[in-house]
């Protein structure tokens, strides 16, 4: 199977008064698999929706494997699509759902079969062929679907939040073997989600989007590490912006803390402190000072609130058995990682 | 029912106890009521069916007799046919409505909702006469079309009659359960589909017409069904060689041991359990309803503008038949002579006067007879409905069993049936004989709208959160007065909207009552408009009690929305009263 590429050129879309996708640029790779990360309204959904061709015609280019698709049907573009409640058909059997896309191809019904068993046996219900999908359980269900979408070998696999609908147990272990079919396959694949968690585990890429415009795209560890706004900051794990401005290679924060930094460029306005990244002491030797006001046992670590000149604080320190941490109400200091801060205009 | 938790929550709490408990005893007197005046009387028609009148044995001669005799197989044959061709034309109606209304965004939708309930405020039988009048031999429709274009379509001949003013009637049912579940069924099911290379009459054929499949059986399963057992609209079209006619026929006619009367009764019976069993079939464990929440039904498009003047042709051209009973009779209870002419020769209210200085006990009648029946249906309908719902006594689904059984006899059978039981049983305080006492129309009105009332009550019980009730009982309130004080005022709504229902219905029954009615002082309304109907000169005041007959059901279904209505929008003003 020749792996597709997809590229989106400059592409709008408006319900109505409604701007749900503005300006939208990507790139993706052939045999990529591609996250689209944000929040719900963000327009993840909408503008996945368009690369298969549903909902009203946005403008700009849709590229698949170099052919503007912009102006095709559904039915025939070849981009296969798994629904985020499944869709499968509950007046046809698990076999004649997944041969329904080869029939609608005219292909030889001698051919049908083997295809069919051969989809059904990638994700491991061969033996459910008979059954009808409401005798399935819900991960079933959702391999079926899957099974339907790659029997029809698609350019592209385009995957709508497609484990919202499983328990959290299920969806770390449909993940992965979403990921090794991604793998076997080569398919180029798009994934929506706004789970930041599914998004970090399983792509190669992703882009984060957010009112209908792309805030960054990147992998995973970039898009955490370099964050280029407040919302990626904040949408991409937990962050502490703290407001200030630079001063002589330090951050300068509103409350007058001092902050050494690495990498710093004078237009910087904001500075980002993951919670892991900073420590407690209560000897004089950090940075900021302040008092402990609310403290969280998560097992693995603790999680502190710490009250500062520059508000509120999150610190998590890990925890190690028998150690007791820091009492509500004890003065600290916090001590910052200069390699890890980063900075934003 | 889909709240097993709730009756298994408080199972035991009435079973446990030795002696009999309010709920048992209350179990037990609806369960009799329904053995009296539903079970046993239509056994007793079944059994009769195959007794051998002389010798007292089981037969199947009676049987033998019926499929011997020419005039029963061919009421027989045209009883299937009318069914059938109804079912072909009412699904010739509703299917471009529905698919309109589902599909594409269009303005005129607000009007074929209203086409899914205008028919129906008319029984047929009373617009039965008007239509022939409009579309007869000599209606005006013929007249009109003989003049310039020199034919006649023989719209109301013999069977056709039946037909033609059945599917207008009946098409409701179908255009109802098709557009309810042509919007159950999610985009994505459609999208699915187009992703995978399906598109146009490919895909609505293999994808959206089997998912809307059932719920078009059952209702041309429901059309099939009431047209088989209708009784009036026959009648008054002067068709007699059809099934319930001559049931009637022989029983009022020949008498009451006449044995055909009760195998027709039997045939009725028997084609309404399988046709409701049928429909069941069909509907089991295909409830296809694949609607995501927030997710809207299918896609719908915009129409092209020669498109939406099609729309608009089809959509004028039913509603032009859909109101011809309603134009007819308003023509009729009007006009002064119809006839030989395509309007009538002048106007007046004269009928009017007729009817209200003549025949104003119909009116009474029928506001005591429905009235009484309506509230006893409420009362039963709130009882087995929290019996069954909330109580854990045993047997308890057995009463919404029988209750809902009702539906599946005929008018024509249970008035068949009571005038076998009650025959000859006289009634204390010089009421006479029972199967001619006024009372016993109260009692089939009842048992015919119960099934609609228990409906009603059980939806409206599911509504109400158990937790409401046991916050009443953890606050020291007990179970009557927390079914009095929270339950039935919560339920309010939805007992009034039965009650409504099961009077507006209850108003225009024919086919129970016909049988039932012992002196014309007594007769209600639809009887009324049967013997006014009759004769030529009677048409004019029949018209006019037709027509307060559509007024009372029309602002009964015009209540029963707004109260639905109302308490819908003050449930979604008050969070946590849903389930």
């Amino acid at each position: 199977m020749k792996k597709a590429g997809i590229r989106i050129e400059n592409l709008h879309l408006s319900f109505g008064d409604t701007t749900v996708l503005a300006g939208i640029e990507m790139e993706i790779h052939p045999g990529e698999f591609f996250a689209f990360l944000g929040p719900s309204g963000s327009g993840k959904s909408t503008l996945l929706r368009a690369i298969a061709g549903f909902g009203p015609r946005p403008k700009g280019r849709i590229l698949i494997d170099g052919k503007d698709v912009a102006d095709l049907p559904p039915w025939k573009r070849n981009v296969g699509m798994v629904f985020q409640s499944y869709a499968l058909w509950p007046h046809m059997t698990v076999r004649q759902n997944v041969a329904f896309g080869l029939e609608e191809r005219r292909m030889p019904r001698a051919q049908i079969g083997p295809k069919v068993e051969a989809a059904l046996e990638l994700v491991g219900l061969l033996h459910l062929a008979e059954r009808m999908p409401s005798q399935l359980s819900g991960g079933q269900q959702q391999r079926v679907a899957l099974a339907r979408t790659v029997a029809i070998e698609p350019q592209v696999l385009l995957l709508d939040e497609p484990l919202s609908n499983l328990d959290a147990a299920l969806r770390v272990q449909m993940r992965r073997e979403l990921l090794s079919l991604q793998r076997k396959l080569g398919l180029t694949t798009i994934f929506v989600t706004h789970d930041q968690e599914e998004a970090n585990t399983t792509s190669d890429r992703m882009a984060v989007l957010d009112g209908g415009v792309i805030q960054q795209i990147g992998t995973p560890q970039e898009l955490y590490d370099t964050p280029v706004n407040g919302f990626v900051a904040g949408f991409l794990g937990t962050a502490n912006v703290l407001v200030g401005h630079m001063n002589d290679g330090c951050f300068v924060t509103k409350g007058g803390n001092r902050l050494a930094v690495d990498n710093y460029r004078d237009s910087a306005r904001r500075i980002v402190l993951r919670p892991q990244s900073v420590s407690l002491t209560e000897e004089k030797r950090g940075s900021i000072a302040g008092k402990v006001t609310h403290r969280e046992f998560l097992g693995s670590q603790i999680r502190y609130l710490v009250g500062t000149a520059d508000g509120e604080i999150i610190v998590d320190t890990l925890h190690h058995a028998g150690q007791s941490g820091h009492a509500v109400g004890a003065d600290v200091m916090l001590m910052i990682d200069s390699q890890s801060a980063s900075l934003l205009d | 029912m889909s709240d097993i938790p709730q009756s298994a929550r408080s199972a035991g709490r009435f079973t446990l106890f030795p002696r009999l408990s309010g709920v048992a005893i209350t179990g037990i007197l609806i369960a009799i009521f329904l053995m009296a005046f539903l079970v046993l009387p239509v056994i007793q028609v079944i059994y009769v069916a195959f007794l051998d009148a002389q010798s007292g044995t089981m037969t199947f001669q009676n049987f033998r007799d019926f499929f011997n005799t020419s005039l029963f197989r061919e009421s027989f044959v045209n009883s299937f046919y009318v069914s059938a061709m109804s079912v072909v034309f009412a699904t010739i109606i509703a299917l471009p409505l529905a698919y309109i209304t589902t599909r594409f965004n269009f303005a005129g939708s607000a009007i074929i909702q209203s086409l899914g309930f205008i028919p129906l405020i008319m029984p047929p039988f009373v617009g039965a006469v008007a239509m022939s009048l409009l579309f007869g031999r000599n209606g005006t429709v013929n007249l009109l079309l003989d003049q310039y274009f020199g034919f006649k379509v023989p719209f109301m001949e013999g069977l056709n009659g039946v037909i033609f003013v059945q599917s207008i009637h009946y098409f409701p049912f179908i255009l109802i359960n098709l557009s309810a579940s042509l919007r159950n069924i999610d985009r994505s099911m459609e999208e699915a589909a187009q992703n995978l290379g399906s598109s146009g009459m490919r895909m609505f054929r293999r994808i959206v017409f089997p998912l809307a499949m059932p719920g078009y059986l059952a209702g041309a399963a429901l059309v099939f069904i009431k047209v088989f057992d209708d009784l009036g609209t026959p009648l008054l079209l002067n068709v007699n060689t059809m099934l319930a006619p001559q049931a009637y026929l022989r029983i009022t006619g020949v008498g009451i041991n006449d044995p055909m009367g009760y195998v027709i009764s039997f045939i009725l019976v028997a084609f309404s359990i399988f046709a409701l069993w049928t429909s069941f079939l069909f509907m089991r464990g295909k409830d296809y309803a694949t609607v995501q929440k927030g997710g809207g039904g299918l896609s719908k498009r915009d129409l092209a503008p020669r498109e939406k003047l099609v729309a608009w042709a089809v959509i004028l051209f039913i509603l032009a038949l859909v109101l011809a009973p309603h134009f007819g009779l308003m023509l009729l209870a009007f006009g002064t002579i119809w006839s030989f002419s395509p309007l009538p020769d002048g106007f007046t209210l004269q009928h009017f006067g007729t009817v209200f200085t003549t025949s104003s006990q119909y009116i009474w009648n029928t506001i005591l007879y429905a009235g009484t029946a309506a509230i006893l249906d409420v009362i039963l309908g709130v009882a087995i409905a929290y019996i069954v719902l909330r109580t854990g006594l045993i047997g308890r689904k057995w009463l919404d069993y029988m209750a809902t059984a009702a539906l599946a006899v005929p008018g024509v059978v249970l008035g068949i049936g009571y005038l076998r039981m009650f025959h000859g049983v006289q009634l204390p305080f010089g009421l006479g004989q029972m199967s001619s006492f006024w009372g016993l129309i109260i009692v089939a009105l009842a048992v015919r709208r119960l099934p609609y009332a228990l409906r009603a009550c059980m939806a409206a019980l599911q509504q109400v959160a158990l937790s409401l009730e046991e916050a009443a009982e953890s606050l020291g309130a007990n179970k009557s007065s927390t079914v009095r004080r929270i339950v039935v005022p919560l339920m309010t709504g939805g007992i009034l909207a039965g009650f409504v229902t099961s009077f507006a219905t209850a108003a225009v029954e024919l086919s129970a009552t016909i049988m039932l009615v012992g002196r014309a002082s007594d007769a209600p309304l639809a009887y009324g408009i049967y013997l006014y109907m009759q004769s030529p000169a009677g048409r004019g005041a029949g018209a006019a009690l037709g027509i307060l007959a559509v007024v009372i059901v029309a602002l009964g279904t015009y209540l029963s929305q707004r109260i639905i209505e109302k308490d819908r929008n003050r449930r979604a003003a008050a969070p946590g009263a849903e389930q």
